[in-house]
């Protein structure tokens, strides 16, 4: 079907072995671009989905109260009423040695213990981390114990700081899929071209054939086993070159110690993506083959 | 076995080349079709062996409506009838014997049923040694035998060849018309256009069809209602 199989004898009635000059190259070319956009849309889609992950069920609670004392009551209180509740998987306090020591990166002290940073009334901060998908509802919950527990306090999702870059990221990751999908087009255009080509270049030989009985379809069998095995050495090509990039890169991208690492990834369904695509290619550039041919051999009677 | 009524054929918008064309073909006989230089026998022909379609009128062979028959079933049409071309039409990239050998692999007859035939049929027309040789090598003659055994090759049930004699001499004219009358007496019609006066004094109870200025003269009315043959 995708390699038809044609007897032996029946191959020498197309001429030349080499049916399309540049046609496997083209390909190669195409299939190395299409599988370097597919890796770096599933490495920023896995990235997106990451940072989304890590970001979407964590809330901070941040407590103003002016009297220090009852601050640290109602943060205590808190933590104890929201690690309870089912729907919280954490519920941590923010340490005010913490606090100090993130902003003593701004003041400029290292020690932690400056006056100036002393006399700030620090906001005493609890770090909430949901349970599962039901978001909207688990807020509306965590709404209620804060309004109980700790008057006053501001609940802020961390979605809201870092939605944005994942956002950003993972609109990224569409741009990349949107370039497999035009490179795919690209190359369905290519066979479809080079099936042409290829018709107007045997077209006495296939009116012969017509006249002598042979059908459309051991006519496209002979073009589609060519043109097949063309574009096949292209896609094996740009295969091993996309996979030697790739690997390059991991290896490369194994040395950065930093938890982006881990997130950009592909993971075993990424890579099995990436193995599917010239398997894909493969299959696709003979039936739009097929289906080029048929539909031009139709217009000859 | 071929029948023709009020066919015409004009190629684009030019006026017909030809008009009212209405014959009958009777199975096991055969004709003769003669006419000047652009008479218009080779459109004639390329109706009766599917390479073209009438603008207007009938055509049936083997008894069916070609006119109206879907694209996919003229394969199956084509591999009973036999075509020897006026220019040969052999592909230049295979031998004398794939070349003859063609029309039986496409119907699909295995490499061991097809060596046989495909010899003796080489060394019948005197090109045994030359079997492996490419039509550009072959002289024009030479050519011209290995289109007419390709046409033949099959056993078809109609044979239809265009100026099959032109490049031969008179003698290899006379075998090969030898081999056409075997073939007829085996039950193939033949349709043979030629210019050429002796070759049709050659065989007995050949009819003449004759065209002229796009039209067919049946003077003795025998196209049409073709005597009985005893
Ligand atoms: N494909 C075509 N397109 C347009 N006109 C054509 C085509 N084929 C043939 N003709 C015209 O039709 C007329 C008849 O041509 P045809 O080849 O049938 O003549 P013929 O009787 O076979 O001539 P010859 O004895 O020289 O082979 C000629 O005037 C020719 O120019
Ligand atoms: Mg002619």
């Amino acid at each position: 079907m995708i390699i038809p199989r044609v007897p032996a004898q029946h191959r020498r009635l197309l001429p030349d072995r080499r049916l399309s000059g540049p046609t496997p190259w083209v390909i190669a070319i195409l299939m190395l671009l299409t599988l370097l956009a597919a890796a770096a849309g599933v490495g920023l889609a896995r990235s997106a989905n990451a940072i989304g992950s890590a970001i979407a069920g964590r809330v901070t609670v941040q407590i103003v109260t002016a009297n220090p004392v009852v601050r640290a009551e109602q943060a205590a209180a808190l933590r104890r009423a929201a690690a309870a509740q089912p729907f919280v998987r954490t519920a941590r306090a923010v340490e005010q040695a913490e606090l100090r020591a993130t902003l003593g990166q701004w003041f400029g002290t290292t020690e932690g213990d400056d006056p100036v940073l002393r006399s700030l009334p620090l906001p005493a901060l609890v770090d909430i981390d949901f349970v599962g998908e039901n978001r909207a509802g688990h807020m509306a919950q965590l709404r209620a114990l804060v309004a109980r527990e700790a008057p006053g306090a501001r609940i802020i999702p961390h979605a809201e700081w870092l939605g944005p870059v994942a956002r950003l990221i993972r609109s990224l990751a569409w741009v990349a899929g949107g370039l497999v999908l035009l490179m795919t087009l690209a190359s369905a255009a290519v066979v479809i071209m080079t099936a042409r080509a290829a018709l107007g270049t045997h077209y006495a030989t296939i009116e012969m054939l017509h006249l002598i009985g042979a059908t459309d379809q051991q006519i496209t069998r002979l073009f589609q086993r060519r043109i097949a095995i063309d574009t096949a050495y292209g896609i094996a090509l740009g295969t091993v070159v996309a996979a030697a990039i790739l690997l390059l890169i991991g290896w490369q991208w194994s040395g950065v110690t930093s938890g982006l690492a881990e997130t950009a990834s592909l993971g075993p369904a990424g890579w099995a993506l990436l193995l599917a695509l010239p398997l894909l290619a493969i299959a696709l550039a003979a039936l739009t083959a097929r289906q080029t041919l048929l539909a031009a051999l139709k217009k000859i009677l | 076995m071929v029948e023709f009524s009020g066919v015409g054929l004009r190629y684009g918008p030019d006026a017909e080349i030809l008009s009212d064309i209405s014959f009958n073909l009777q199975p096991g006989s055969f004709y003769f079709l003669t006419g000047a230089s652009g008479a218009g026998k080779t459109s004639l022909l390329k109706m009766l062996y599917l390479a073209q379609r009438p603008s207007r009128g009938i055509v049936r062979l083997f008894g069916e409506d070609l006119v109206s028959m879907p694209r996919h079933r003229l394969p199956g049409f084509r591999r009973r009838i036999g075509v020897v071309f006026q220019d040969f039409r052999l592909l230049p990239h295979l031998s004398a014997r794939d070349n003859i050998a063609l029309p039986l692999r496409i119907a699909g007859v295995g490499e061991e049923d097809l060596s046989g035939p495909v010899g003796e049929m080489l060394s019948w027309i005197g090109l045994g040694e030359r079997a492996d040789a490419r039509p550009a090598t072959l002289s024009g003659g030479e050519q011209q035998r290995v289109a007419i055994a390709r046409a033949v090759i099959a056993r078809p049930q109609l044979l239809v060849a265009d100026e099959p004699t032109g490049n031969v001499d008179p003698d290899m004219a006379m075998r090969l018309l030898g081999l056409f009358e075997a073939l007829n007496r085996l039950g193939t019609t033949v349709v043979v256009a030629t210019h050429d006066i002796h070759l049709i004094s050659r065989i007995e109870n050949a009819q003449m069809m004759r065209l002229e200025k796009g039209r067919l003269s049946d003077p003795t009315g025998a196209l049409r209602y073709p005597p009985n043959r005893t």
